[in-house]
């Protein structure tokens, strides 16, 4: 009965959570619109969030290539099929595995960080002094976050695929000795703009909701050096479960197009 | 309660004003007055109200009820505009000093001064005035540096500076000295007082320090239980032989 009564619990803690973080949305929508638009720090927090996430995308990224090809290539050469290796590796990392191993890298790399500073930004009173100083910190601090993981995730993922299929074609090159030509040819043959441009639109929904659970976490934070850890961590948890529902959406929403 | 007679000259005016946090009553009709060119002290213990009020006071808080008037202005009837002209008049030194970690001394300071331009306009070279209110503040060689780079005491200065900077009629200080060694704490407190007799401000202090209440002020407000629990001068208050007084000083 304890048992049901916590999970019962633990539901309704999340549902008031989507509740809040729908209000705090909405909030988003208001305020971009409305002037001045914090340009600078927009711009800024781009550079921050692409420059600080650059190096752990393009290792991912190349080590994902990797492995996917070492790993797949025994299978293909039993069933005689290694040529079809660039168009699975490159399919599989445009469509999938690029935005999501992305998006997860950058929840727990931008979303923590971005949670963690509102958080302590709260909890010292900065937000306070901001609003004190004629600035309004929701549309300093919230939406140009939110707008930059935004537009800086669809990039990073663009550059993630890049280099995880030269981590690809380096392992199909010194195994199947393929030229760099012959490997994108391929590559350029096997996908269409319905692979690549549904991924990107995805992509831009995932940076959407790393910036929106991480500035909500941060800007709702409780006072103390705890809440900013629990802000830090919950914007991580939280952000990942999200990343997959709208994941799962957008196959199957691509799916529809798909079959039109 | 007692009922407080208000002069014709008070630049705030606080009436009746009411707080709570869901079933935590934090301020329950408090009221106060501030006079041109007056120090004001508010005294009480942890959790009486003292932060709670003065952030209603610039309106980081909304009360429940009562009325704060600050300049013959009704913050509660003011626009979001209206009410950021107010604050330019109305300096805030936050406890913790509250300087943006992102951002070195100069960016700091420069941070009001670019924000509030309806004041004085879009100013194309803000050295001067930045060099000025680090001046007054003893920290003129700082303005390069980060925040993190500071002690405690510079913290508070910068802070002190970064207020000034907008040349307010007004300075509330949230717990000015607190967290500071006392020789900090005593350096802080002549700033106070070289600032207002500078610039002729009129000051709020939130303190739980007594010496710093000696030092500053002009009269003192007892919070308790987020109600005056007695106004007057530091000796009229100290002298009074009421047992839960006499506690808090000791």
């Amino acid at each position: 009965m304890e048992t049901i009564l916590k999970i019962i619990r633990i539901f309704k803690s999340f549902l008031l959570d989507i509740g809040e973080l729908s209000l705090f949305a909405g909030r988003f929508f208001k305020e971009v619109l409305k002037r001045p638009f914090e340009f600078k720090e927009f711009i800024r927090q781009c550079y921050n969030m692409g420059n600080r996430s650059l190096l752990l995308v393009a290792v991912t990224g190349f080590i994902i290539g990797l492995v996917f090809t070492l790993q797949s290539r025994p299978t293909l050469q039993e069933f005689g099929a290694v040529s079809w290796m660039p168009a699975m590796v490159s399919i599989s990392i445009i469509r999938e595995i690029g935005p999501i191993i992305t998006a997860l890298i950058c929840a727990g790399r931008i979303g923590s960080g971005i949670g963690a500073e509102l958080g302590s930004m709260k909890v010292t009173e900065q937000i306070d002094a901001m609003e004190v100083s004629g600035t309004n910190p929701f549309k300093y601090l919230v939406v140009t976050r939110i707008l930059a993981t935004t537009f800086m995730l669809p990039i990073l993922v663009l550059l993630g695929d890049a280099i995880a299929l030269y981590g690809s074609y380096l392992v199909e090159n010194t195994k199947g000795n393929i030229s760099f030509l012959l490997y994108f040819n391929k590559v350029a043959e096997a996908l269409e703009f319905g692979d690549l441009i549904p991924a990107t639109i995805k992509s831009f929904f995932f940076g959407f909701a790393i910036g929106l659970v991480g500035c909500f976490k941060g800007y709702n934070c409780k006072k103390g050096t705890a809440g900013v850890g629990l802000a830090a961590n919950s914007a991580v948890v939280f952000t990942s479960m999200l990343l997959f529902i709208i994941d799962f959406i957008a196959v199957f929403v691509t799916d529809i197009f798909y079959d039109l | 309660m007692e009922t407080f007679q208000y002069n014709t000259e008070s630049i705030i005016e606080i009436k009746n004003l009411k707080k709570s946090y869901g079933e935590n009553h934090v301020l329950n009709g408090f009221n106060m007055n501030l006079v041109e060119g007056e120090n004001l002290v508010i005294m009480g213990k942890s959790g009486s109200g003292k932060s709670v009020m003065i952030k209603c006071l610039i309106g980081l808080e909304d009360p429940d009820s009562g009325t704060i008037c600050v300049m013959g202005k009704d913050i509660s009837q003011l626009k979001h505009d209206e009410l950021d002209e107010l604050r330019t008049e109305v300096g805030f030194l936050f406890q913790g000093s509250a300087l943006y970690d992102s951002m070195t001394v100069r960016e700091n300071l420069e941070f009001p001064l670019r924000r509030h331009t309806k004041k004085f306009g879009v100013i194309k070279d803000t050295t001067p005035l930045v060099m000025e209110a680090l001046e007054n503040v003893g920290l003129a060689n700082t303005i390069n540096l980060m925040p993190e780079e500071l002690s405690g005491g510079m913290k508070r200065r910068i802070a002190l500076a970064r207020t000034l900077i907008l040349q307010p009629k007004i300075i509330l200080y949230d717990e000015p000295t607190t967290g500071l060694d006392p020789i900090t704490a005593k350096e802080i407190i002549l700033l106070m007082i070289s600032i207002q007799k500078k610039y002729n401000t009129s000051s709020i202090i939130i303190t739980h320090d007594v010496d710093c209440a000696r030092a500053i002020s002009n009269r003192m407000i007892l919070l308790v239980d987020g109600i005056n629990y007695v106004e007057g001068t530091f000796e009229e208050i100290i002298a009074l032989n009421d047992p839960k007084i006499q506690a808090f000083f000791k």
